[in-house]
């Protein structure tokens, strides 16, 4: 754009400059500090406001919030800023208004490295996997800020998902979009995370492939770990929801527990299809 | 301060600075600058077109700056006697066989399926093309360069008045631009900042080895002027009488008004493609551009064919770089293959632009005075920051001597300096794009 | 016997120097192809970025020199090579974090870069000019041959000589080593892994916990010693000239685009295809059909197909035509 001194003018020039791979995201950066915040439930963004450089908020006063042995799923229209609110609970974008707190402490100022030590894991929802890598290898970094003997943990997600185990030295870009939802899945696993968050883990697979791993995200969830969910599928999702929000326009027009939401008139008129 | 003034005052500066020059050193250095501005700002408007509007990379400027200065030699210098007679045909029929062979790859290359067979006699008819070709051009360049080798030994050129090589310039190097915007635009990802960057070696290479067409380094002197000489200005007692009223010895006066009427030339091309890039950017075709280049993918879908506007935009920028390069070598009144390098002839322009402001013309141009200014004055005061950083020194010290030795390498470091600091502190340039 | 020589000639005026010209390039175009994929731009100042490594390891070796230091047989700029690197480390890490570094913080556009890249060069060719002169040095001693053209003749009783000079031994030696170094350090260590995840994809490996800010500063590490060893090893092949490592710029350029930008086993076999097309393409044959070809089919010119002069255009028409064919590079582009 003519505004941005910093923009590329339009140059698709691939001989000086990388298209693939860059990081969109606008993280908070490092070194900020957590402070003690007891109380209240175990991850919760809570009156999230924010967007993306300097352009307009896309959150307004948003909330949302898993508890323990929880599934907390998150529905509503296209450009409702459902990803948005993701990516601002777990850091990859700053916040204007609001903060975030974590098993009793407030960790707005933490970067999102520093918040995947205080136990996150998150599943974004496109390029959620290193594809140029092996399964192993995206496993491994997974791993990354592990310091400790991580290989029981992998035997773990081999046994969630044994198909990545065949694959294990197969490039990851070279698997099924359902396996490659395995792939970031099990990657986000691998630092046995306290709490998980998954951005449409089921976008683009197959109806039969999305039951299975809605089984698999169950079969995580039994395991004690809060889920916090992003939904293409609301009706699937709300099913197997302890905690449903519907965002609009990227504030919560509905929240209860996911029952009561399919059991609702209007989210069943307005976002279920009747 | 509102924009107008502040710009009319940029342009001001740059003109005090050259006046200084002039009180400060000498008139003839300060309109030599001024000449040279008035070239580099051209030189600055085309790569400006290309950058700043349309977002393309052209690291091979230098290349079309090339083909200007040797649209020069063949315009304006008299044809050797005999030349062309000599070997002229032999060279000639030697460039239809190349551009034969290279035709006849490309049919084959579509007229045959995918697979070995094709490429082998690809491979084939290309080595036979390329021997053919050599053993009809080379007797005939032998021809050619074994004439008067100290004096000419090349074609010479059509011996036309010299003004006219300008837009010959221009019309080489957009065909240069034409060959390479096609290939280059045209594969499947863009490549062209590669491509310009090989294409300007390949230029100055030819110029440098094809004796018979550039006389190679050893030069084409003596290029016709469209000004006066100043031997026969001295003579003209007319002309002596005016400078004795104005106060001058015949010499000075001379040097002067020749420059001052290649100044005037000079401005007045500047003014008209100023005029016209000014013209033609407010123009659909403008507005369409900087539509495509703000967001390609809504251009695309409104129909505009992005590749062709590209290649056009990348055409015109070209050939106004050939322009000023026929322009600067008219100048010199000579050809100097080895004169051409990147850092100056490319990369120099790029911080012009950069510092003058992408996306302005206005810019471009105060870009190309402000640092041409700098590139020629900053030699004097680096020295001059030497002798004061050293003064402490004791004369002979290895270190005195180094540093006053090396204060000439100031100027690269100087423009290294000058483009970080506007791109980190005033990214948009001196005059911002509205 | 002919054929013998033939054979000989090949190897002594195309193999041998082909091989080292192609290391050299090889190194630089690695340098090239890991800043293409982890910062994501082309670095024009990697030419002077060799050179001022190369410098302050002419600078070492003199000084080594001059307190009477030697390796003996091989040249002392092998011992003045580690103090080469870090200088160089030093000056990428310094411009990273007073240039570049501001421009990731802004998001800034990969071709941004690029142009703060143009400024580094001219920088950093100015300090390298202002240091050492731009003029040819000299800092290479030791044994000048490992095979030297008549011991060979008198070994083997051929006409043609084969010479194998000590300074292509030890860049193709160095070579090797420096590259197996890479690889192993690219696929088996756990910081290697972080670099190749944050070429391949840098918000997840943000996710990951990988610090961006590191893994840039690693790259700067490896890429002033990858420019570092080849800008000595070019220098200890032909001479230490600041302006001829400008010039290698579009050959190294040429052979990271040829293997594929990004792949850093493309670099390599991009350096050596870039490598042995110049010296083939500009190698005078007359000699070798001369021995092959009945006396009456000998050839009378030199049988050169370009003057060396066109090195440069041989390096950029082979970049054109695998390019058409191979849009991607002989190995598919994009991350390390």
């Amino acid at each position: 754009m003519s505004s941005d001194p910093y923009g590329d003018r339009g140059n698709k020039d691939v001989s000086i400059a990388n298209p693939r791979g860059g990081g969109s995201a606008e993280p908070v950066r490092g070194g900020g500090t957590a402070t003690a915040a007891p109380g209240g439930p175990f991850l919760i963004g809570e009156a999230m406001t924010g967007g993306y450089g300097k352009g307009p908020d896309i959150l307004h006063d948003c909330t949302i919030s898993v508890d323990k042995g929880e599934i907390a799923v998150i529905v509503g229209p296209n450009g409702a800023g459902k990803s948005t609110a993701m990516k601002a609970v777990f850091g990859m974008l700053d916040l204007r208004a609001g903060n975030v707190r974590l098993n009793g402490e407030d960790i707005t100022a933490l970067s999102p490295q520093d918040r995947v030590a205080k136990g996150m894991g998150f599943v974004p929802q496109t390029n959620n996997i290193f594809a140029s890598m092996t399964v192993e290898e995206n496993l491994e970094m997974g791993a990354f800020i592990r310091t400790d003997d991580y290989s029981g943990t992998m035997e773990q997600i081999y046994d969630l998902f044994p198909i990545l185990r065949d694959k294990r030295h197969q490039a990851a870009g070279e698997l099924s979009g359902g396996q490659r939802q395995q792939v970031a899945v099990g990657r986000a696993l691998m630092t046995q995370p306290k709490v998980l968050m998954l951005d449409e883990p089921t976008a683009g697979v197959s109806p039969i492939v999305m039951d299975e791993l809605f089984d698999r995200i169950i079969d995580v969830a039994r395991t004690g770990i809060p889920i916090l969910m992003v939904e293409q599928n609301a009706r699937q999702a709300l099913e197997i929801a302890d905690k449903g929000y519907v965002l609009v326009q990227g504030a919560n027009a509905y929240s209860g527990t996911g029952k009561d939401l399919l059991a609702d008139e209007d989210v069943r008129k307005s976002f279920l299809g009747g | 301060m509102n924009t107008t003034v502040k710009n009319v005052s940029l342009f001001a500066i740059v003109g005090v600075l050259i006046l200084l020059t002039g009180f400060l050193q000498s008139w003839n250095a300060a309109i030599l600058i001024l000449n040279m501005g008035l070239i580099s700002a051209i030189m600055a408007l085309g790569v400006n077109l290309q950058w700043g509007f349309a977002g393309l990379f052209n690291i091979g400027i230098m290349g079309f700056v090339a083909l200007g200065g040797l649209a020069t030699v063949l315009v304006s210098m008299p044809p050797t006697e005999g030349a062309f007679a000599a070997g002229g045909v032999r060279v000639v029929l030697a460039m239809v066989m190349g551009a034969a062979t290279i035709t006849a790859a490309v049919l084959l290359y579509r007229a045959m399926a995918k697979g070995w067979p094709r490429t082998v006699a690809m491979i084939a008819l290309l080595v036979v093309g390329f021997f053919i070709y050599r053993a009809v051009l080379d007797p005939g360049v032998a021809a050619i360069e074994a004439i008067d080798p100290a004096a000419t030994g090349y074609l010479g050129g059509l011996g036309l008045p010299v003004l006219l090589a300008w837009p010959v310039g221009g019309v080489f190097a957009a065909g240069a631009a034409w060959l390479i915007g096609k290939t280059a635009l045209g594969l499947r990802s863009d490549y062209l900042a590669i491509a310009t960057l090989g294409i300007a070696e390949i230029i100055i290479a030819v110029m440098k080895n094809e004796d018979w067409l550039s006389r190679g380094v050893k030069n084409v002197i003596g290029i016709p002027r469209p000004v006066p000489y100043e031997i026969d200005l001295q003579g003209d007692s007319g002309f002596v009488e005016r400078a004795a009223g104005l106060g001058l010895d015949p010499v000075m006066a001379s040097t002067l008004y020749v420059k001052l009427l290649y100044a005037g030339l000079f401005l007045a091309v500047l003014l008209v493609l100023l005029w016209m890039a000014q013209k033609s950017l407010a123009s659909p075709w403008g507005r369409m551009l900087r539509a495509i280049r703000d967001n390609e993918v809504a251009a695309e879908a409104m129909g505009k064919d992005v590749k062709r506007r590209h290649l056009q935009v990348f055409i015109l920028g070209s050939a106004i770089c050939g322009i000023a390069g026929a322009m600067m070598t008219t100048l010199d009144s000579q050809l100097t293959p080895s004169a051409y390098q990147p850092l100056r002839f490319t990369f120099l322009i790029w911080v012009m632009v950069i510092v003058g402001g992408s996306g302005n013309n206005f810019g471009a141009v105060l870009g190309g005075f402000l640092i041409w200014f700098l590139w020629v004055q900053v030699e004097p005061m680096g020295r001059l920051l030497m002798d004061i950083i050293t003064a402490g020194m004791t004369d002979g010290y290895w270190l005195k001597t180094h540093m006053l030795d090396s204060a000439a390498h100031m100027r690269l470091f100087t423009m290294g300096l000058v483009l970080l600091l506007v791109l980190r502190f005033n990214p948009r340039g001196l005059i911002p794009e509205k | 016997m002919d054929f013998l020589n033939a054979i000989i000639a090949v190897a002594n005026y195309v193999l041998v120097p082909g091989i080292a010209y192609g290391s050299q390039l090889a190194l630089g175009a690695l340098g090239v192809t890991l800043i293409y994929g982890i910062l994501r731009f082309s670095n024009f100042a990697h030419g002077d970025t060799m050179a001022f490594g190369a410098m302050v390891t002419v600078l070492a070796t003199w000084w080594l020199q001059s307190i009477g230091v030697s390796l003996g047989p091989l040249p002392t700029a092998l011992l003045a090579l580690p103090i080469g690197i870090l200088g160089c480390i030093g000056l990428l890490l310094a411009t990273d974090r007073l240039v570049y570094r501001f421009y990731r913080e802004k998001k800034a556009k990969p071709v941004i870069l690029v142009i703060v890249s143009m400024g580094v060069m001219f920088i950093m060719n100015g300090i390298v000019r202002f240091i050492i002169g731009p003029d040819d040095q000299q800092f290479l001693d030791g044994e000048r041959f490992l095979i030297s053209a008549r011991t060979f003749r008198e070994m083997t009783g051929l006409d043609e000589g084969l010479a194998i000079r000590s300074t292509q031994a030890i860049t193709l030696v160095t070579a090797v080593v420096v590259v197996a170094l890479l690889f192993w350090f690219l696929n088996r260590t756990r910081a290697g892994k972080s670099m190749r995840a944050y070429s391949d994809n840098e918000d997840l490996a943000l996710l990951s916990g990988v610090n961006p800010e590191r893994v840039v500063m690693l790259t700067w590490i490896i890429v002033a010693a990858l420019a570092t060893t080849a800008g000595v090893l070019y220098g200890l092949d032909k001479s230490f000239k600041p302006f001829t490592y400008f010039q290698l710029l579009l050959p190294i350029f040429a052979s990271a685009i040829v293997g594929g930008l990004g792949n850093p086993l493309g670099a390599i076999a991009g350096g050596f295809v870039i490598a042995f097309s110049e010296v083939t393409i500009t190698y005078a044959w007359k000699k070798v059909l001369g021995y092959l070809l009945p006396d009456s089919l000998a050839p009378d010119g030199l049988v050169q197909l370009l003057s060396t002069d066109y090195k440069f255009a041989v390096s950029f028409v082979i970049l054109l035509i695998v390019l058409l064919f191979r849009p991607t590079g002989l190995f598919k582009g994009q991350s390390v």
